[in-house]
């Protein structure tokens, strides 16, 4: 019993000790400007960009399905102009970061781990080592700053998408002007609804860019080890999501 | 110059080298030959710093290769070009494009590049494919982007991994021929693995058979073909006997 617990405890240590050096690595490849700068303007374009459609796809669904349950939930007890207020302050605070967050953590996270750990077994990332590139420069460093920068863009868009969606939504199917829509919207308004959520999709794009290329290079050999590295990539985004979604909601809010 | 001294490596419990010393001695084409998992591709990325050993060290030009920070690691790796087993072409890439990949760090203007790139593919006789993908390229022509890879970088010593395995016989005899042109033609000092002993005769200047972890024999082309071990026999001879079996008959005898 004892020795499991030791052995646990070990390897907890151990995975620690490499998670700090992975940390530091990337670090470290930050000041190899040189390799990252042109590769990151690629990775802005394959994480961002590509990734509108999927965002703006699922703003729009849930700004229609927000917009039909406060309107049911309100019914004869609270002001129908409550439902912009409603919209507006989830989309924005909460459903744009987190559910683009979670969607980009298949799309995004998944990509990055499968990609770079078959990378790892065809010994694409030992060729790189041998061209004298260091791989954690190549590789990592792009595609977390491009995931850091442009989450917050797609979240941005998916939250425009997501009260416009919302907004049509009252004007055609519920008793709702635009006007009073847009004076519920403004109701409990601050400035800070907006900067919260895009700290917090900042934080979920570095974490799920992380994640996946911390799981895509420890892949040691096999397809089989690039599936697990994929699943695990997403799990794991998907978890600290969540959990980083509660720690931005303590400290900040 | 390449040295191996008494290095051993282990991947858990299962020891892959142990206690290997070779030395490569510059301008000669060594061939490290072996069976299927003796160890062999191990011992070559020892060389470059992909692994490090648990015991022992591998040398390059005096520098102790593992004890080297990032900075002349990089260093060291300019002056090596490694062809891999399978390529290991960068897929989202071109052929111009991976050849090209070692030469911009190199600090070489565009037209040197161009140079480079056109000598490397006509090196090896792939002219004309600069814009075609490894996914459309046969596992030959891979294997000859690789060389030309290398070859760009004009480096000191070229590290073939396997380069022949799973070719048929006439692309095998094309890789062979490549080898041997690049060192006539740029002079490199080259190891190459393999478990092919045609190729290993047509490559070699000198031939050290990898056995059990360590150098079982090394020695020119012909004293391996007149070899009296029976271990390196059974091998360059493609015998199905056990090997133990051989072992038991030399009884005591030493590489």
């Amino acid at each position: 019993m004892l020795e499991l617990v030791t052995a646990r405890v070990r390897g907890g240590l151990v995975a620690l000790g490499r998670v700090g050096q992975f940390l530091s690595d990337v670090v470290r490849a930050l000041r190899d400007t040189e390799t990252w700068t042109g590769l990151t303007l690629v990775q802005m374009r394959r994480i961002g960009a590509a990734s509108l459609p999927i965002a703006l796809f699922i703003a729009a669904f849930t700004g229609i399905v927000l917009a039909l349950q406060a309107s049911y939930t309100f019914t004869g007890a609270v002001p129908l102009y409550f439902v912009g207020t409603l919209v507006g302050k989830t989309i924005m605070l909460e459903l744009g970061p987190v559910l683009t967050g979670l969607a980009l953590a298949g799309r995004v996270g998944a990509n990055i781990a499968a990609e770079l750990g078959t990378m790892r077994v065809t010994e694409q990332v030992d060729a790189l080592e041998t061209l004298a590139y260091d791989p954690v420069s190549y590789l990592v460093v792009p595609r977390v700053l491009a995931a850091t920068v442009m989450f917050p863009f797609v979240v941005a868009l998916a939250a425009v998408m997501g009260v416009t969606s919302g907004w049509l939504t009252a004007v055609n199917l519920l008793d709702l002007s635009t006007v009073e829509f847009v004076r519920g919207l403004k109701l409990f308004y601050q400035f800070k609804d907006i900067w919260f959520g895009l700290v917090k999709s900042m934080s979920f794009g570095l974490l799920i860019a992380l994640i996946g290329c911390m799981k895509g290079l420890s892949v040691s050999r096999g397809a089989e080890a690039v599936g697990r590295a994929t699943t695990d990539a997403v799990v794991l985004s998907a978890m600290m999501i969540l959990v980083l979604d509660a720690f931005w909601a303590v400290v900040l809010l | 110059m390449i040295q191996f001294r008494d290095v051993y490596k282990a991947f858990g419990a299962k020891p892959v080298l142990n206690g290997l010393t070779l030395d490569v001695q510059d301008g000669e084409t060594m061939v490290i030959l072996g069976y299927s998992g003796s160890g062999k591709s191990v011992a070559l990325k020892h060389v470059v710093g992909l692994l490090e050993p648990d015991a022992g060290e591998v040398v390059v030009d005096g520098e102790v290769v593992h004890q080297l920070d990032r900075e002349r690691l990089t260093a060291l790796r300019a002056r090596i070009g490694y062809v891999f087993q399978f390529a290991a072409l960068l897929d989202s890439m071109t052929v111009r494009e991976n050849v090209v990949l070692g030469l911009a760090r190199r600090g070489l203007d565009e037209r040197e590049i161009d140079e480079r790139v056109g000598e490397a593919l006509a090196l090896v006789d792939l002219a004309g494919s600069e814009d075609r993908y490894p996914a459309e390229l046969s596992g030959g022509m891979r294997k000859r982007v690789g060389i030309a890879r290398a070859i760009a970088l004009r480096p000191r010593y070229i590290l073939y991994d396997e380069p022949t395995t799973g070719l048929d016989p006439v692309t095998s005899a094309v890789i062979d021929r490549l080898i041997v042109r690049a060192r006539e033609r740029i002079g490199v000092t080259g190891v190459v693995v393999t478990h092919d002993i045609r190729s290993a005769y047509t490559v070699g200047d000198r031939i050290a058979m990898l056995y059990r972890g360590t150098i079982r024999q090394v020695g020119t082309v012909e004293q391996i073909q007149k070899t009296h071990d029976p271990v390196v026999r059974q091998f360059i001879e493609g015998r199905p006997e056990g090997v133990t079996d051989a072992e038991t008959a030399f009884a005591g005898a030493g590489p």
